[in-house]
This record gives structure tokens, sequence and C-alpha cells, in this order.
């Protein structure tokens, strides 16, 4: 092989295999830190030998051994020197090879489990889960959160010595502690996800990567536990997905779901996400991601925005509403409420959600009223709601949209005065 | 990514002549070789003492001379290792990893990208 060939065939094989050796890797040592030193001393002697002898049948088995061989010798080496620590003997102990296809998919849960850990604080779990599972760089974590590197390089050492010294471990939890474990999982991955979604400015690549990634999490998920919130929350990640090209005009400015293109919705994302709603449905156990996914799905049907089916939604987010309380679910549903029945009655259903006031400084309420005035003809309330939605947006795109309303609310005012 | 480790150590710590002192300064050279085979280090190098120094300035043209370091503290800066690591996370690892960080501190700063601005302060 030539030493380019060799060269882009180990890339290939980094890309593809590096993120499940190190899981399995991690198991074996016991460590995240040997576990990468061993990742790395696995490449380096693949490049030295790969352009040699040729890329092994199973690349994945043979890093996984060279790598374990690597540092378990070098532990040997150094215990030779300081005498025997007794929690080497164990793993000096030959164990067989790993390579069976289940045991590379549980390693990797394992990581995922381990990294979303409750006892981690909620920013390490995300760092951590993004650079172990997702193989990012300290670096790209930084850009995409817009934070500094040194602040996440932080985040994820404090994650590993905590992993470490309440000795979390490497397991995929059990049918008890499942629940908890799972929901603070999917948590992680829907964070990861709309963090690279909800972006529309700054570095785009690298939040679409984050996208990207957190399909591929939840489909880990899926493929490895067929609980129906990670089927639902896999599936609404794809529909929103699907949308995504739909969702902003070349400009960057957000084109409402009214008034997308519906011909630029991913049919074949749409189709599969469905599908996985309907399994969630099977189980009669639909939690708040496949409720959420399946009122999205009602959305992604519709082949207009006039042909939704809004009872549908009402109905759902009934559902929703019995499992999560938050006010913006609240709202949410008497927007669709409103659909269904007239804008006087979702104006007033809208008013009496956020007469509770939980939801006083949530720019996206205030636009809802706003388009229920502006749609009532009710022009001066709709201006004064935008304007507060204005005051309280950061976004870029959400702020010029709102803008625009402001600017065509007064035209229309200063038309109806002529 | 190549990240410079920056060595700080308070030298009345490290050439007490003390066994503890000792035995980590012997750790070094076998340090250095296993990190270099590993393909990390680029270059190494140890610096000698700051009475050795002489700090230069150019004000409005003319240079000027200090003896001794730009700052006088306790720490000093001790040596210069030049590493390779995949990112942030890998260099702090491998920083953890050196001898020098058992009696003094270790900086570990990015070299710098010059296809990035400059940055804005």
């Amino acid at each position: 092989m030539s030493t380019a060939g060799a060269h882009d065939a180990l890339e290939a094989v980094y890309r593809t295999e590096a993120r499940r050796v190190l899981a399995t890797l991690i198991r074996l040592l016991g460590s995240f830190d040997s576990a990468e030193e061993a990742l790395h001393e696995a490449f380096a002697a693949a490049a030295e030998q790969w352009p040699r002898e040729g890329v092994p049948g199973n690349p994945y088995a043979w890093l996984v051994s060279t790598g374990r061989f690597k540092i378990v010798d070098r532990w040997r080496r150094q215990s030779r020197l300081a005498g025997v620590l007794p929690e080497l003997a164990v793993l000096v102990a030959p164990t067989p090879e790993p390579d069976m296809a289940e045991h590379i998919q549980d390693d990797e849960l394992r990581l995922i489990f381990t990294c979303c850990h409750p006892a981690l604080a909620p920013d390490s779990r995300i760092a951590l889960t993004l650079r172990e599972v997702g193989g990012l760089k300290t670096e790209e974590i930084a850009r995409a959160y817009l934070t500094p590197a040194p602040t996440i390089a932080q985040r994820i050492v404090r994650a590993k010595t905590k992993i470490r010294d309440l000795a979390i471990p490497y397991e995929v939890p059990s049918r008890t502690e499942l629940p908890a474990r799972l929901e603070s999982a999917l948590h992680v991955v829907y964070l990861i996800f709309n963090e690279g979604y909800a972006a529309t400015e700054g570095p785009s690549l690298t939040r679409g990567d984050l996208c990207v990634e957190a399909i591929r999490l939840g489909r880990l998920m899926v493929e490895l536990l067929d609980e129906p919130e990670a089927l639902g929350l896999l599936a609404l990640m794809l529909l929103h997905e699907a949308r995504l090209s739909a969702r902003v005009d070349a400009a960057g400015d957000l084109i409402l779901l009214e008034d997308q293109d519906r011909s630029l919705w991913n049919r074949g994302q749409i189709t599969e996400a469905l599908a996985l709603i309907e399994r969630a449905r099977a189980s009669r156990r639909m939690g708040s991601y496949a409720l959420q996914a399946a009122i999205v799905g009602v959305h992604a049907e519709a082949p207009t925005f006039r042909d939704t089916n809004w009872v549908k939604i009402v109905s759902l987010y009934d559902a929703l509403c019995r499992v999560d309380l938050s006010p913006v679910t609240a709202l949410n549903r008497a927007v669709a409420f409103g659909m269904c029945h007239g804008q006087a009655v979702g104006l007033a259903a809208i008013e009496a959600v956020m007469a509770k006031g939980e939801l006083d400084r949530y720019h996206l309420a205030h636009a809802a009223r706003a388009d229920m005035q502006r749609r009532l003809g009710l022009t001066e309330a709709a201006k004064a709601s935008y304007q507060r939605a204005l005051e309280l947006a950061c976004q870029p795109a959400e702020r010029r949209f709102l803008q625009a309303r402001i600017q065509s609310t007064c035209q229309r005012t200063v038309a109806e005065c002529d | 990514m190549q990240y410079h480790c920056l060595v700080y150590f308070d030298p009345q710590k490290v050439f007490n002549d003390s066994p503890e002192a000792n035995a980590v300064l012997e750790e070094i050279g076998p340090h250095a070789t296993q990190l270099k085979a590993s393909g990390h280090l680029i270059m190494s190098q140890p610096l000698n003492l700051p009475q050795e120094a002489i700090t230069v300035r150019v004000r409005d043209g003319k240079m000027s001379t200090t003896d001794g370091p730009f700052m006088e503290t306790k720490e000093m800066l001790g040596g210069l290792v030049l590493i390779e690591a995949r990112d942030l996370n890998e260099a702090v690892r491998i920083a953890a990893g050196m001898p020098h960080a058992k009696l003094g501190a270790i900086e570990v700063r990015p070299v710098i990208d010059f296809t990035k601005p400059r940055p804005k302060l």
C-alpha cells in the first residue's frame, strides 16, 4: 500500500472507529485518561505498522488489543519499579478479545450513560458527551458554545475527576434506574441538538455538526434501547432537521411555518420519524418527547398549512400538558386551541396562560399574543406586544423578524388612517 | 494542534538537593523519551536560572536592558515543552503527566494560529 493510501485508510478508520475503540478501552482500563493514552498509542502503532502490513481485517479489535497491551505493558514496567499495585493485577490478567458487535455497542451506550450521569453538572455532561462520545475537540465545542476553550477544558477535567472520585460505574443502568438515567441522557442529547438547531448566526459549520451528532446519538440509543422516549426524541430531532432548510431564507431571515415551502422538507426523514412515532404509540407509554414528536408529525404530514389537523394537535397537547406542566407547553396548547376555535378564543386562551406571570420574560409568548391580536385587527395592541417581544429577544434572526412585523403593523395603521 | 507547556517552578524547591526533588528530576529524561516515542513531544527546552537572564525593551526607538527576568516572582519560567495534541484536553492530560507538574505548575498555551484573526481586547 502506498504511504498516502495507508494514511487515508488510517484517517477513515479513525473517523469510524476511534470513538468505539475509546468506549471499550475505558471499560477495559477503568479510566478515561488511560483509555485516551491507549487510543493514541494504538493509532500511533497503526500508523507505523499498517503501511507495511496492511489494514487488519478487524481494525476495531486490533486497535483495542494494541492500545490495551501498550498501556498495561507500561504499567507493568512502572510497577516493577514502584512496587506492584494491587488493582493492577486484575487489569494485567488476560481477558478474552472483545470483538462481538453487541459488546461494542454496549460500550458506546455505557459511555453515554456515564457522560450524562446526573451527578455531573449539566454543563459538564454536555461538554463531556460531545468530546468523549461525539469525538469533538475541546476547541470545537468551545466555538459551538461561544465559550473560551479553557472553560470547556475545565468542565471536562472536573467531570472526569468526579466520575473517578464517585466511582460512577461504567454500565448501562439497571431496569429500575433506567427511567431517571435515560431522562438525563435524552435531555443532554436534545440540548446538543437545540444548540445546533436554534442558532442561525455564528460559526454555522460546527453548529450543524451538533445536530448531526445529536441525531447519531439518538439513533444509537434507539438501536440499543427500545424505549418510547428514545424513539420520540429521535423522531422529534428528525422532524426538526427535515424542515431546517425551509426555516430560513437566503438572507438568514426566519420563515414562519405558515409560509414555508413544504416541498423543501426532507420527506425521507419525515417518513422515518412518523414510523418511530408509531412505534412509540404502540408501546402505550408515550412520554414528553414522543408526544412532542407526534405534534410536530401532524404538521409534517399536512400538505399545506390550511390542511393542518388542529383538532388532533390540541388533543396531543392535552396529553402533553398531563406529563409536562411547563407554561411553554400551556402556551403552545393555547395557540393550537385558537387555530381550532378562532382567533378570539385563541387570544383569550393565550391571555389566560400569560396571566399566571411565568411567561412575562418569554419573548415568544408576547409574539404569539401579538400574532393573534394582529389577525383580529387589534393593531395598537399587536404593535405593543411585538415591541415587548423585541425587547426580550436576543437572537438576531428573531429580532429582524419582530422588527419587520412592527414595521408592517405600523404601515397598516397608516393605511387605515388614510 | 501544537501547545506550549510553560513550566514554572520555584528553584528553591527544585534544586534543593532533597531526595524528593532529585527523584523528580531523574524522571524527566525517561518521560521525555516516552513522549517522543508516542509522537506527542516536538521539542523541549529547559532554561537557565533567571539570574542569567537579561530583559530587552525598545521604547521610542531606544533599546534598554534590565538584568533578570521580566517579572520578579518566586516561581520562574523554568522551561518550555512543545507538544502535539489533538485538543486542549489531551494537552492538559499530557502536561499532567510531566514530572515537573509535581513540583511546580505548567501553563498550557496553544501555539498561535496565524490563519485566525488577531485577538480583540
